[in-house]
């Protein structure tokens, strides 16, 4: 465990929300990783929102073909199985509630399910791409983020600073140091695994939102 | 019926396109960008235009290259974190961008293609998206209501055209390119293959030729890949 990297635990524990036959969307960045950790036997179909249900590996040297690429315009391959469509085809499937789990990174998230994610006044804008039809699309949304941002203030808060990506559309929460789900109804967070090594009262000192503690073993896929 | 032009700069010229017009450029980052339309473009030197487009290219290739000579007055955009130019000209207020969510913008644009005066989304809805928007509550949910997208000139590229304009796209080059083929006034179609009409498999075809105005086979493809990934 301990020379596995941060990226890769957080991959790998999003990955346990995987299951057999789910279409899928991950996000750009440590989300994308989850890819790797696809258990055995289990067949999870993934959507990229440029077009392309079934991605696959990246090519090998040879194969590598500028007219198939990922949303993060990376060059990718397309399984066997897999099919190609326009990009208004490909929000439908979005919008319409039909991609089972969505992995994303944020900036902060509330305890009431709300996500930022895509601008931060005063710096360059690049655009929220498809963030904002993700989170409000998909049929469970999980955000994989690190629990504090460089100053060591908490990303998970009672209220967003940030200029929102959706609202209350959060179901699921992973943090190097703990994982929360979101109470939509009470709006508050319920912790549900952390770091052994890390006792409440620390994860209590770094967290900003409101949640309570109950505690249970990962399930294991 | 005659739709194919010998190049670029003659079906740019057969359009008229005024300075100040709306254009819609297919592609998804630099894939299945109409390159040959979007040099013919810059070599037109038409000014203060709309660009409605995902992204906008890089420094120096796709809609970077209309940036460079300050061709384009406004982006639509839905993300353009590809571009240093375009950061620069935004910054300086020469550009102006609106930002708008990937799918909204597909949809909005295939609302402009299919003359739907508008449709509620719930993307969107409680984030500065919807700010000065319709916003309503339908069977318990909220939606936005989102505005069509057309243009005076679409450009899309295709893989397969035939001499009717029916257009068939190559895996994920086909992207924003179909809808955006709905969306122009005049829309123009470039393509690697040119065939004679009757080649194309009617069950296949992704565009139907109806969309389709003019239509020219590229004179060259650099088809240049942004994030280069190997195994």
């Amino acid at each position: 465990m301990k020379n596995e990297s941060s990226r890769e635990r957080l991959a790998k524990r999003a990955a346990l929300e995987l299951q057999d036959g789910y279409y899928v969307n991950l996000g750009i960045g440590i989300p994308t990783l989850v890819a790797n950790y696809v258990p055995e036997g289990m067949t999870v179909v993934l959507h990229s929102e440029n077009g392309l249900l079934g991605i696959g590996p990246f090519p090998e040297d040879g194969e590598v073909d500028a007219d198939l690429i990922n949303a993060g315009k990376q060059t990718v391959t397309a399984l066997p199985g897999a099919s190609y469509f326009d990009s208004a085809s490909s929000f439908g499937m979005i919008r319409g509630g039909h991609i089972n789990l969505a992995i994303l990174g944020a900036l902060e998230v509330s305890q009431a399910g709300d996500i930022a994610n895509w601008m931060v006044p005063g710096k360059m804008v690049k655009g929220m791409g498809g963030a904002m039809d993700l989170v409000a699309g998909a049929q469970r949304v999980v955000v994989v983020m690190t629990h504090n941002d460089k100053s060591g203030a908490s990303k998970l808060l009672p209220e967003c600073t940030l200029p929102l990506t959706g609202k209350r559309c959060i179901d699921l929460i992973i943090t190097e140091k703990a994982v929360f789900e979101v109470d939509k109804q009470a709006q508050e967070l319920v912790l549900i695994e952390k770091d052994p090594e890390l006792s409440l009262e620390a994860i209590q000192a770094c967290t900003a939102a409101k949640y309570r503690v109950a505690l249970r073993e990962p399930v294991s896929a | 019926m005659k739709k194919v032009v010998q190049s670029a700069a003659e079906a740019l010229a057969k359009v008229g396109l005024n300075d100040g017009a709306t254009v819609l450029v297919g592609g998804f980052g630099l894939c299945g960008i109409p390159e040959n339309l979007i040099l013919a473009l810059r070599e037109l030197g038409v000014k203060n235009l709309t660009v409605v487009s995902n992204n906008a290219g890089i420094d120096d290739f796709g809609l970077g290259l209309l940036l460079q000579t300050r061709q384009i007055r406004k982006m639509v955009s839905s993300y353009v974190g590809e571009n240093k130019l375009f950061e620069r000209q935004y910054l300086d207020g020469e550009l102006e961008v609106e930002f708008v969510p990937q799918g909204t913008l597909a949809e909005r644009i295939r609302a402009g293609g299919a003359g739907i005066g508008g449709f509620y989304t719930p993307t969107g809805y409680g984030t500065p998206v919807a700010e000065g928007k319709e916003t309503r509550e339908i069977d318990g949910k909220m939606y936005v209501l989102e505005k069509p997208i057309t243009g005076e000139l679409a450009l899309v590229k295709a893989h397969i055209g035939d001499t009717h304009g029916n257009l068939l796209y190559r895996k994920t080059a086909r992207n924003f390119n179909q809808p955006i083929a709905t969306a122009g006034k005049i829309t123009i179609a470039e393509v690697e293959q040119l065939v004679p009409v009757g080649d194309l498999d009617p069950d296949q075809i992704h565009t139907p030729s109806i969309f389709v105005n003019y239509l020219l086979k590229g004179a060259h493809y650099e088809k240049r890949i942004e994030q280069r990934t190997t195994r």
